[in-house]
């Protein structure tokens, strides 16, 4: 290439071509961002909102019937025992319920955890609005203890006829790691200040 | 353009002695330095074939291993860690290190020759797109010996098994590719430059050879997916190493969301190891059925198209994701929209072919093996493009049936075919044609005992990539492995005459080689010499 001056027809196509495959290694990252919002927009992944709804008194539909399934399970290498307390409930589309998870902490450390939804059919998950749910933040649970983590939710009245049941999945991750981390980074600044006040 | 230089070649009729690229260098020089320095494209053609070759021994003696294994249910030759890498790594060689160079390497020495040109447009950037490869396949191979093994989680690295399950070695896994992916996109960018800059005069788009057409397009494909394959091996590095979580549920990020950005490469890249295998063909049947190529205009139209759907068609890998039903219709109907094309081809093909004067030397007979087994992978892979058939044979040894098909009796075949048609005109003499048509009958045969059992096995319901299986499969696996042996023994045949033909032995032949081809490369003197078209012919 060094051989060409820039101002010849290789070189200035030769900068062209390296724009696109630039350009193309950037639109692979621009995919993660442009997948989240596809699928937030369309539910599809089966994602639920990771921030709580407001129920603002939705009409209640009482002529028509959804079951929702809950199921857990926790992801390999995390040991907590994880139980939904309701397994299934019917409800009519608009009226608030709530819903009751036990946990326990098994093992001999204290562990924090996060819970991840997925419904499925993906298309409900547009439908399932949470006005309060322990997956909004990390769970710590300390050696040996056990806890009631509560859900509260409703299902919007504009889910599409053809859905008479759907699950909704929780699975829990150990996420002590990545919290204790956080926690550090966080803690950074106050440490600093003391420093300099010293 | 730069200094006048003096050339010590021997036959051709230099007119003059001006010359662009390869002003380092007065006489040939011998030796390792005329590899590591050359800026030849014939001299760097040559490099890329032979290094595909050795890679394609390789990667073949992987399979030996995985065929060995699967000789007899049960685990009895390697553990199942081991079994795991050989897969992922026969994969990977035999994408990146066989086929592709492969191709490239033809390009490098075809493409100047056919449309006029002196050299590639980019020489030096030539030699560096070569010699970084041996780099990525020592580094990917050397991560087979360091502890915990290589990489065990297939050639398409799904998440969370290359972040959170793979071995520490993961990150040489991904510098590799890396460099893999650098030297293809050079590659590809000097195509490119040279099919746009370099061509003789009167040598417009439409009188373009096949071969160049359709190298022009994969080149385009490349660089247009090459990079987003870079941006998500380096995902998977940061998800592994630096606490990212693009593909960690836990953190936010999909693991499907993976599979999407791979398979956004993974498709183009599969036609990206087929469309210069059309052009292989395209060249091939006319010259043998002495008639001129069937609908010309309608093979360029119909290449383009294949390589603009090829972007709307990824999920068709991802049907069991669940989808929502709308997503798997689309895919569904786009892939089988590209079976139009497809079949656009092969009917051209087969046109040329009627009442032609037909006559079958060893690269006719490739090039008719191809388009009848080709066509088989192509229909097993309209039947995995039927989604609720898919549920069924994903993930199963059909789809290792259709893609072995498409990619070995198809591409490598093509490559064969190619090897045969134009190395007498590399060497100046004919290859052995007795151990030619060993080669081919060997192979033939043997490859569809290896590949054809498998359609069963894998309607029946045998999983891919596992080191052991249920009974009933045991027959099947036996003679697929017995098919597996003879097909590796008879590319040691392929090796033998390749050896005698670098040794120059055997008759001298015309310029022509082949009675019925045309174009600018049967033109000039057999051996090709060092440095053609130093002056552009022109093209009526
Ligand atoms: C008519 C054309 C084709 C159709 C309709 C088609 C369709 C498909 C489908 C639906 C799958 C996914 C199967 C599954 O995982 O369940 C697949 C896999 C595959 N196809 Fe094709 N295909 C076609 C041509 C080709 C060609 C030309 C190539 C390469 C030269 C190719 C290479 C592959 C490979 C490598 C895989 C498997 C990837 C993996 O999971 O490791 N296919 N094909
Ligand atoms: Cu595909």
């Amino acid at each position: 290439m060094a051989s060409h001056d820039p101002q010849n027809a290789n070189g200035r196509l030769v900068l062209k071509l390296i724009g696109i495959t630039l350009g193309m290694f950037g639109f692979g990252f621009a995919l993660v961002p442009l997948y989240e919002v596809f699928c937030d927009i369309t539910g599809i992944n089966g994602k639920t909102e990771d921030e709580a709804a407001v129920y603002t008194a939705v009409e209640v539909d009482t002529s028509r019937w959804v079951t929702v399934e809950f199921l857990t399970r926790t992801n390999s290498g995390m040991p907590w025992e994880f139980e939904a307390r309701t397994k299934r409930i019917k409800v009519n589309p608009g009226e608030l319920h709530t819903v009751e998870f036990y946990v326990r902490n098994p093992a001999r450390r204290d562990i924090v955890a996060q819970a991840i939804p997925s419904v499925s059919p993906g298309t409900a998950a547009l439908y399932v609005n949470k006005t309060e749910c322990f997956c909004f933040n990390h769970q710590p649970l300390g050696a040996g203890e056990e806890a009631l983590m509560p859900m509260q939710f409703y299902v919007d009245p504009q889910l599409p006829e053809e859905i008479e049941v759907f699950t909704l999945q929780y699975t829990l991750y150990d996420v002590t790691e990545e919290a204790k981390e956080a926690s550090e980074t966080a803690a950074l600044p106050t440490l600093d200040a003391v420093a300099v006040g010293s | 353009m730069s200094s006048a230089t003096e050339h010590a070649t021997t036959d051709v009729a230099h007119g003059h002695d001006e010359h662009a690229h390869d002003d380092h260098h007065h006489a040939i020089p011998t030796g390792i330095k005329r590899w590591l320095f050359t800026t030849n494209h014939k001299d760097i053609g040559t490099l890329y074939l032979w290094f595909a070759f050795i890679m394609f021994l390789v990667g073949g003696a992987m399979a030996m291993v995985i065929r060995a294994e699967l000789f007899q249910p049960g685990l009895q030759i390697v553990d199942p860690n081991f079994f795991n890498q050989m897969t992922t790594v026969h994969g990977l060689i035999m994408v990146f290190g066989a086929v592709m160079p492969a191709f490239t390497g033809l390009a490098n020495w075809l493409v100047p020759m056919m449309i006029g040109a002196p050299d590639m447009a980019l020489p030096r950037m030539n030699n560096w797109s070569f010699w970084i490869l041996p780099f990525a396949f020592a580094i990917l191979l050397a991560s087979l010996f360091v502890e915990g093994g290589g990489p065990a989680f297939g050639w398409t690295f799904y998440a969370p098994l290359s972040t959170t399950y793979s071995s520490d070695s993961t990150a040489l896994f991904v510098f590799s590719v890396h460099i893999m992916g650098i030297s293809s996109i050079m590659g590809a960018i000097n195509v490119i430059v040279t099919i746009f800059n370099m061509r003789a005069p009167g040598m417009t788009w439409m009188k373009m050879p096949l071969f160049v057409w359709t190298w022009l397009i994969t080149a385009f494909l490349l660089i247009a997916v090459m990079p987003v394959l870079a941006g998500v091996v380096t995902m998977v590095l940061t998800d592994k190493y630096f606490g990212t979580s693009f593909f960690d549920a836990a953190g936010g990020g999909d693991p499907v969301l993976f599979q999407h950005i791979f398979w956004f490469f993974g498709h183009p890249e599969v036609y990206i190891m087929i469309l210069p295998a059309f052009g292989i063909i395209s060249q091939i049947i006319p010259t043998f059925a002495r008639k001129k190529l069937f609908g010309y205009a309608s093979m360029v139209y119909a290449t383009a198209s294949i390589a603009l759907l090829s972007f709307i068609v990824w999920a068709h890998h991802m049907f069991t994701t669940g989808m929502p039903l709308a997503a798997e219709m689309f895919f569904m109907f786009a892939t089988m929209l590209i079976s139009v094309p497809t079949g656009v081809k092969v009917f051209n093909w087969v046109a040329t072919m009627w009442r032609g004067s037909m006559t079958f030397e060893v690269p006719m007979l490739f090039a008719l093996a191809f388009i009848v087994l080709f066509t088989i992978g192509g229909l097993s892979g309209l039947m995995l493009a039927i989604t609720p058939v898919d549920f069924q044979y994903h993930d199963t040894y059909f789809v290792v049936a259709h893609f072995h098909y498409v990619l070995v009796t198809g591409a490598v075949f093509s490559i064969m075919a190619a090897v045969y048609y134009w190395l007498p005109k590399w060497t100046g003499k004919m290859f052995d044609i007795t151990l030619a048509k060993w080669h081919f009958w060997c192979s033939l045969i043997s490859v569809n005992v290896l590949f054809f059992p498998m359609h069963f096995v894998g309607l029946a319901g045998m999983p891919r990539r596992i080191p052991d299986y249920a009974l009933q499969f045991a027959d099947f696996n036996k003679w697929i492995s017995i098919g597996g042996f003879a097909f590796g023994l008879s590319q040691l045949i392929f090796l033998a005459l390749l050896i005698k033909a670098c040794r120059k032995q055997g008759e001298p032949v015309s310029d022509q080689v082949w009675e019925g081809a045309e174009g600018l490369e049967w033109e000039i003197p057999s051996p090709a010499p060092y440095h053609t078209f130093d002056t552009p012919p022109v093209v009526k």
